[in-house]
This record gives structure tokens, C-alpha cells and sequence, in this order.
């Protein structure tokens, strides 16, 4: 296998700039329809990049941190991550798909069962990054449940019980279940057997019989153990508590460090919080979430951002670092930063097409051109391409 | 001047859980990869049907208290293999059962929606309830549901995601890079809701679809499922495919529509329809009970059996006689999970028809199960089966037919290599797409025309 870091993006709307859909290349009218999300995988699947993402909210998508002046000036309408996803498959052969689910309000048995069919259907390229949601606007979409105040500054208390790590440990219940209905067929169930008449040995089923605080699920899944046993778990995290559940439950975790040795510190917590999880031999990829604004020349790498700034009328503002550069210039950071012990990146293109063909025409040349990243795929499934094997079944006998 | 030749409709209902899929059959192949639904739905869309239906169970089917292994388990999440579909298709529908009492209208809405966008309009809906605890099992909200609630939810869920649906006109998104407007009004997809099952409110995150809501479909066959049909639904799924019985739940559901303000044709009968065919009528009835035997295994009719009977038959003979003792009445224990249990509404009464039966005919109790259950719908050579599917629809016995395969996934490809020719021939088959939505298909309000 080819070492250097794994490479995925993270594709949102017309990019991760606010105003992006307003640039000549964008295409904003199109938002909403299949060719455009196909068009876009493919051109990373071209890179040979491990996986996208596709992000995901129940409600209209807010940006906290680039607020809109007018209420009418941002992209607004977004469909369902995981039916993109899906409606992608068959079109791609080799790059991971990895769409956003909200936990919160949902129901896991949908979920677990959704996750494992887009993996039939994608042959083995599914993964997910489940998301919590924490708003009174979020709450009143479903109606089911007051959550009440949630203070997300929270989420830096480690050792306190509040409304977020309440959110985050019925997302790691919520993860368990997932992970319990996907095993819940033992690979051969199905046996096809002419002389007794089953269909499947029913030895081979299992209840998961989960009990928790928040819901209680019986199982079996009605959807056979899909093609990679454990989809890829994935989440974005800014603080110990979200830490603490990629460290209980995730394959990947999103760390937002602004520079290398917040990167450091993020890593030394995270690995520790793994060992309190009783996980420290599984892996546990870090990726560093960077939004990339790229150019052939630094100059132009700035310019592209001002003009976006410009139309937005505000700076850009990012709840992780903000790389405006070169290619070549953005593959000295990302190598640093692996060096420092990140296993790979999440990059959030600012406009798209721009930046995303900038990540797969100009800095996965420049990452190959040093032995950094592979020049084709070289496995066939998402954990394969990951370096995650295929697990045992947590329900098998041995 | 006669009466003007009807259309009629067909569609392709990706074989079930149940005994009439034959998996046994040297031919089928597997239930779950996505390739068996990609061949299923091609096989469709390439003989022009009017879409491709997928039924759902959320959670597995058991009798005597284990997970019942004689038929097909297994099945893949509904909304992604449809929207995995739509990538390898281009105009045939894209139907689910989706269920009203496991799930909440804001989140169905937006899957539906989606799924109209990224089909470019194909989408439907078939809206079912349940009420059952033992589903219930596997959802946060658990069994709440008593059973003479579930129209009422149903009916308010649906109503519910139509509002939802209609939260955007649908010239909203104006995306004008020169003023740096992209939404017309900020205030798009608002809705607030309340009733006694639902009190939600917020913006609809998904702008109006291509057929501005999916085509719904309704397929119980109880009084509240008629009437919520003759209320809402766009489409029904019977199960009455014969001339007389056919005529009558086509009248009395037709019947319904104008205290609704509804015209007739806005509500397409479709019974679901199994079939066998060969090369002339009585080869035909050869096949048809070898296929009956395939599907009713001496195993399988003890079970089928111990559903009326309500009781434990495992050490009945199925090449033997009915048991001498009668159904036990009361609560139903032996089978959970499947609808049919259901259908058995005066057990006592059912196996009196069949000891009759039995002993007329001397029959056994697999050849008896064999006899009383499931015969196919349409048996015959193409010609004979083109000719009586074209005599039910003019007849207004449906306007047209749910094919139910009984081998995954090539049991189509007979029926539409032969019988959909003969039907084209006949005039009342379309040889072409003459739209790109399903309501154009159906022939519905909303369509592109």
C-alpha cells in the first residue's frame, strides 16, 4: 500500500463558502438534481480520493459562523444525504461513500438498515458520519421530543454530566445499535437449503436485545449483514465529549486543529479517551478538517477567496483552519500535519467546481509526485481502502 | 358510441417474503444484491411499465415463537434501493411502502421528496400502517398504536407530508449571481402543523419535486383502508383479481371518491396479479401446478395451516389429514409479523369450508393448502393471458395489474417479452414512454402534460 495521508471532501451544496454559488462555475440551479452529485463524485473517484461526504441537516441549513445578511442570499434547500448517496452508487465503482445522518430524532433501525443497504448497493463503499442535532428548531421538525437548552460550550466538559453528553451518549447507544443490527445476520444465514426447506438457518439470526436509556431495539435487522460487516462509523468533533464517542464508536474521527500543535494536543486526548474506551488496538483514523481555497499562485489562491468574501460581505469564517494557497503549498501542510500523527484529511472544497478540481487535478498530483498518495485505488471497499479489515461478527460463534 | 378503450397500467412488484417467491427454483437468484433489482426493474422499464413496487416488513416474521425459515427473509432499506434504482433507470416508477406508524411525517417527507428529485420524478409512496407491539419492538415509540387508530394516523401522517410537500410554490430558488439572490422569499417551506398525533413546525428543507408529491398508493382492503384510499390516494394495491370480485371492489372503491369531490379517473386500480405462462393454455396449467407445489412444500402447508389453526401442527402429516380437533379461537400466538394471520377473520367457519373441501376431494392437508391458497391469477398461453388481462380492465374489474414474479430476478421476463407485445398489439399498452414523470405514466393530476 502506498503510504501518506487518506484524502476525502466534503461536499455541501456549491461549496463551503457562502457565496460560492455565485461564481462563474458554479451551477446553483442544479443543486438538487442527480447529474450534478454524480458529476462531482466521479470527478473524485478520478483522484482515486478514499471517500466523500455529504452533508446533511433535517432542517434548512444554518451557518453559524457566516450568518446570512438577508435571509435570502445563501443556498437553501438541500435533499437527503443518504438517497444522494445511494443515487450515486451505481455510477461509481471505487470511492467510499460516506453520507450524514442526524441521530438525535431518528429511529436507528432505519438507519442501520438504510447504511447496510447502500452498502449492497455501492458493493462495499458505505459508510456514515452520524451527526447529532440540538436545536428547538430541530425538536420542533419532529414534534416527539423537547430536548430543552443545550449550551454546546458543554461539550468541553468531559467530566460533567449536561444536555450534551446526553446528546453524545445516546448517539454512542445509538452507534451500538447500528453496529449490533449490521452483525445481527451471521454472514452465512442464508442457506438455501432444498432437503429441510429453510431459507436460512435461524441459528444464524440474532436478537440484539438492546436496552438503553433513550430506546430499547429487538432486532434482527430485516437487511442481511451487508458486504463490509461493519460499515465505515464516522463524526465531526470539536471538543472531549464528541471525542469520547468517535473513541468509544468510530472508525474516523473529523478534528478541526488550527495548526499542528493543536493538532498534537486534539490527538494526545482523543488517543485517551480511546484507552479509557477499551479500544486502544482497534483503529481509530484522526482526519484533519481543513476548508481549502486554492489557486495556481498564492496571489490567485487569495484573490479567488476575496472575490467570495466580497460578494458575501463578510470574511470567511470556519469553525476549523482556513488554508488559502498552492497545491503545492496545501500538500507541505497536509504532509506536516501527517507527520504529526493525523492518518489523513477531510477537505472542504470553499466553492465547487473551483476547489474541488483544484484538490483532484492539482494537489493529488503534487501529494503523488512524493510518493504521498496512491495513483489508483487499491481495494475494492471503503474499510479495504482504510486499512480496516473485515470484522468478525460480534454474534458468531468461534 | 361504446365506451372508449382503456389503457391499461402495469407494474412490477419485486418478488416477497411470503411462499408465493419460489427461491428453491434452479433460476432464482438472490434477494438481497442490488443486481437481482437492477435486472427486475431494466426488465420493467424496458417492456414500458408504469413503475416498480417494493412491499416492507420491519421486522422479521416468526411462528411458535422463531424466526420462520421456510420463505424468503431478508430485504433491503426501501428509499436507498430506490434511489439507487433511479441511477440505472430512466422513466419507470419507483414505488415503496413506507409505514406511517414507524416513522415521522417530517423525515418521510424529506425521503420522499428527495427521491422525486433525484428520480426526476418518480416517486411513490405506498402508505401502510401497522399497529402491531412485536413491530414495535424495534422503534423508539415502541407499540403505541391501538388498532382503530391506525387510519386516523395514516390519514393525518399523509396529510401531514402533503402540507409539507406543498411548504414550496416551486419558483422559489431564483439563484440570480448577479444581484446575489437565491431565494425569492426567505420565508419558503414554512409550515406548521398540528393535530392529535402530530404539533410540528419549522421550514421543509427540500424544495417542491419535480411531480410536486410523490403518487400515493394505498393497499388495505378494510373499510377505513378504502375510504382513506377513495380520500387520498392516487393509486390502490387490491388484492381482487378475479371478473366478479374485481368489478365489485372497483365499483364500491370508485363509488367512494365523490363525497371527496373526486372524479374517477383519479384513482387507479391496480390488483396485484401472479401469473404462468406456457406455450399453449394447457401447458400452461402444467406449469402452474408444478409452480403451486414449488410454493406450498409440505413443510410450508403445515405452517399456512397452523396460521387458521392458531395452534401448534408440527406433528401433523402434511400428506395426511386436516387435524380432527377445531382452530383455537382467541388471540392469535402461533404466527406474528405477517399480514395474512389477519385475514383469517372466522377461523371456526374457514376450516369448516375446508374439512368440506377435504373430504369432497379426499385431499391431504398440503394438497388441500395447495387448492385454498394463492392460485395464480392469470394462467395460460401469452395470447389467453393478454386477451383476459385486457377483458378485466374494459370490464372495470382494474385498470390494470401489480405483477407479482415468483422467481427473482428473471420472473419477468417472459411476461414482458410476450404478453406485453400482445398487448401493444392490442391497443391498450403504450409502446413508449409518453411522459418523464409517473403521474404522467398514471395518467394523474401533476403530471408534465
Amino acid at each position: 500500500m502506498t503510504t501518506g495521508p487518506h484524502l476525502a471532501v466534503a461536499l455541501d451544496a456549491a461549496g463551503w463558502h457562502p457565496a460560492a454559488w455565485r461564481a462563474e462555475d458554479a451551477r446553483p440551479r442544479e443543486l438538487l438534481s442527480a447529474g450534478h452529485w454524480v458529476e462531482l463524485v466521479r470527478e473524485a473517484e478520478s483522484a482515486a480520493l478514499d471517500f466523500v461526504t455529504i452533508e446533511d441537516t433535517l432542517g434548512p441549513r444554518v451557518d453559524p459562523f457566516n450568518p446570512s445578511g438577508t435571509g435570502t442570499d445563501q443556498v437553501d434547500g438541500h435533499l437527503d444525504a443518504v438517497l444522494v448517496a445511494a443515487r450515486v452508487a451505481p455510477l461509481t465503482s471505487r470511492i467510499g461513500l460516506v453520507p450524514t445522518a442526524v441521530v438525535t430524532h431518528t429511529e436507528p433501525f432505519h438507519l442501520s438498515k438504510a447504511i447496510a443497504t447502500l452498502d449492497y448497493v455501492s458493493s462495499g463503499r458505505a459508510g456514515v458520519r452520524v451527526r447529532v442535532a440540538w436545536t428547538q428548531e430541530d425538536n420542533r421538525l419532529f414534534g416527539r421530543r423537547d430536548i430543552g437548552e443545550v449550551d454546546l460550550a458543554d461539550a468541553k466538559l468531559g467530566d460533567q454530566v449536561s444536555p450534551v453528553s446526553q446528546l453524545f451518549d445516546e448517539t454512542a447507544d445509538y452507534v451500538e445499535v447500528l453496529r449490533r443490527l449490521w452483525d445481527s445476520w451471521e454472514d452465512d444465514a442464508e442457506i438455501r437449503d432444498a432437503a429441510t426447506g429453510r431459507f436460512v438457518d435461524r441459528d444464524k439470526l440474532h436478537y440484539i436485545d438492546f436496552e438503553g436509556k433513550w430506546f430499547s431495539v429487538k432486532g434482527p435487522s430485516i437487511t442481511p449483514r451487508p458486504p463490509q460487516g461493519q460499515p465505515v462509523v464516522t463524526s465531526l468533533a470539536h471538543a472531549v465529549i464528541p471525542y469520547r464517542l468517535a473513541a468509544r464508536s468510530g472508525d474516523v474521527v473529523y478534528i478541526t486543529p488550527l495548526d499542528r500543535a493543536e493538532a498534537v494536543d486534539t490527538l494526545a486526548v482523543v488517543r485517551q479517551e480511546q484507552a479509557v474506551a477499551g479500544r486502544e488496538r482497534d483503529t481509530l483514523h484522526v482526519f484533519g478538517d481543513l476548508v481549502v481555497f486554492l489557486g495556481e499562485t498564492t496571489q490567485a489562491a487569495r484573490e479567488h477567496k476575496a472575490r467570495l468574501d466580497d460578494w458575501a460581505g463578510a470574511e470567511y469564517a470556519s469553525d476549523t483552519r482556513v488554508f488559502v494557497g498552492t497545491p503545492a503549498e496545501l500538500a507541505d501542510v497536509l504532509l506536516d500535519l501527517h507527520a504529526a500523527g493525523l492518518s489523513g484529511f477531510r477537505l472542504r472544497p470553499a466553492a465547487i467546481p473551483h476547489d474541488l478540481t483544484a484538490i483532484t487535478r492539482g494537489l493529488v498530483p503534487e501529494l503523488r509526485s512524493r510518493g504521498a498518495f496512491r495513483t489508483d485505488y487499491e481495494a475494492s471497499t471503503l474499510r479495504g481502502l482504510l486499512g480496516l479489515g473485515r470484522p468478525a461478527n460480534r454474534y458468531a460463534a468461534v | 358510441m361504446g365506451k372508449p378503450i382503456k389503457q391499461v397500467h402495469l407494474a412490477a412488484h419485486f418478488p416477497g417474503v411470503n411462499n408465493t417467491t419460489v427461491w428453491s427454483d434452479p433460476q432464482a437468484g438472490s434477494h438481497i444484491e442490488f443486481s437481482s433489482f437492477v435486472r427486475l426493474a431494466q426488465t420493467a422499464e424496458r417492456a414500458k411499465f408504469d413503475f416498480f413496487f417494493l412491499a416492507e416488513g420491519l421486522r422479521l416474521r416468526e411462528q411458535g415463537g422463531q424466526i420462520y425459515d421456510l420463505d424468503v427473509v431478508g430485504r433491503p432499506d426501501t428509499f436507498t434501493v430506490l434511489a439507487a434504482l433511479a441511477a440505472v433507470t430512466e422513466r419507470l416508477g419507483l414505488a415503496g411502502t413506507i409505514n406511517s406508524t414507524f416513522n415521522e411525517p417530517y423525515e418521510v417527507a424529506r425521503q420522499f421528496a428527495s427521491l422525486d428529485h433525484l428520480s426526476a420524478g418518480r416517486a411513490a409512496w405506498n402508505v401502510v400502517t401497522s399497529w402491531d407491539a412485536f413491530t414495535g419492538e424495534n422503534f423508539r415509540r415502541g407499540g403505541f398504536l391501538p388498532q382503530e387508530q391506525r387510519y386516523e394516523r395514516a390519514q393525518t401522517f399523509l396529510d401531514t407530508a402533503l402540507e409539507l410537500f406543498g411548504s414550496w410554490r416551486g419558483d422559489e430558488v431564483v439563484a440570480d449571481a448577479a444581484s446575489g439572490v437565491f431565494l425569492s422569499d426567505a420565508a419558503a417551506g414554512s409550515f406548521a402543523h398540528k393535530d392529535a398525533h402530530f404539533d410540528i413546525s419549522g421550514r421543509f428543507s427540500v424544495p417542491r419535486s419535480p411531480q410536486g408529491k410523490p403518487v400515493i398508493l394505498q393497499a388495505g382492503d378494510s373499510d377505513g383502508g378504502r375510504e382513506f384510499a377513495a380520500a387520498s390516494a392516487d393509486a390502490i394495491f387490491s388484492r381482487h383479481g378475479t371478473l366478479e370480485a374485481g368489478q365489485a371492489f372497483y365499483a364500491d372503491v370508485k363509488g367512494r371518491l365523490a363525497k371527496y369531490g373526486r372524479r374517477h379517473d383519479q384513482l387507479v386500480v391496480l390488483p396485484a396479479a401472479t401469473f404462468v405462462l406456457g406455450d399453449t393454455d394447457a401447458d400452461a396449467q402444467e406449469r402452474a401446478d408444478v409452480v403451486r407445489h414449488q410454493q406450498v412444500s409440505g413443510q410450508t402447508a403445515i405452517k399456512l395451516l397452523e396460521q387458521l389453526w392458531n395452534a401448534d401442527l408440527s406433528d401433523h402429516d402434511p400428506d395426511g389429514p386436516l387435524p380432527t380437533f377445531d382452530p383455537v379461537v382467541g388471540e392469535h400466538t402461533i404466527a406474528r409479523g405477517r399480514a395474512s394471520v389477519r385475514m383469517h377473520r372466522d377461523p371456526l367457519a374457514t376450516a369448516r369450508e375446508y374439512r368440506a373441501l377435504a373430504e369432497a376431494k379426499n385431499l391431504s392437508i398440503r394438497e388441500l393448502i395447495i387448492q385454498v391458497s394463492g392460485r395464480q391469477t392469470f394462467v395460460g398461453s401469452a395470447a389467453t393471458v393478454a386477451a383476459r388481462i385486457d377483458e378485466l380492465v374494459q370490464a372495470d374489474a382494474a385498470d390494470g395489474f401489480i405483477l407479482v414474479p415468483h422467481v427473482t430476478p428473471g420472473g419477468l421476463d417472459e411476461f414482458a417479452d410476450t404478453v406485453v407485445p400482445l398487448l401493444q398489439e392490442r391497443g391498450v399498452f403504450r409502446t413508449e414512454y409518453s411522459g418523464p414523470t409517473l403521474r404522467d405514466h398514471l395518467g394523474l393530476d401533476g403530471g408534465s402534460a
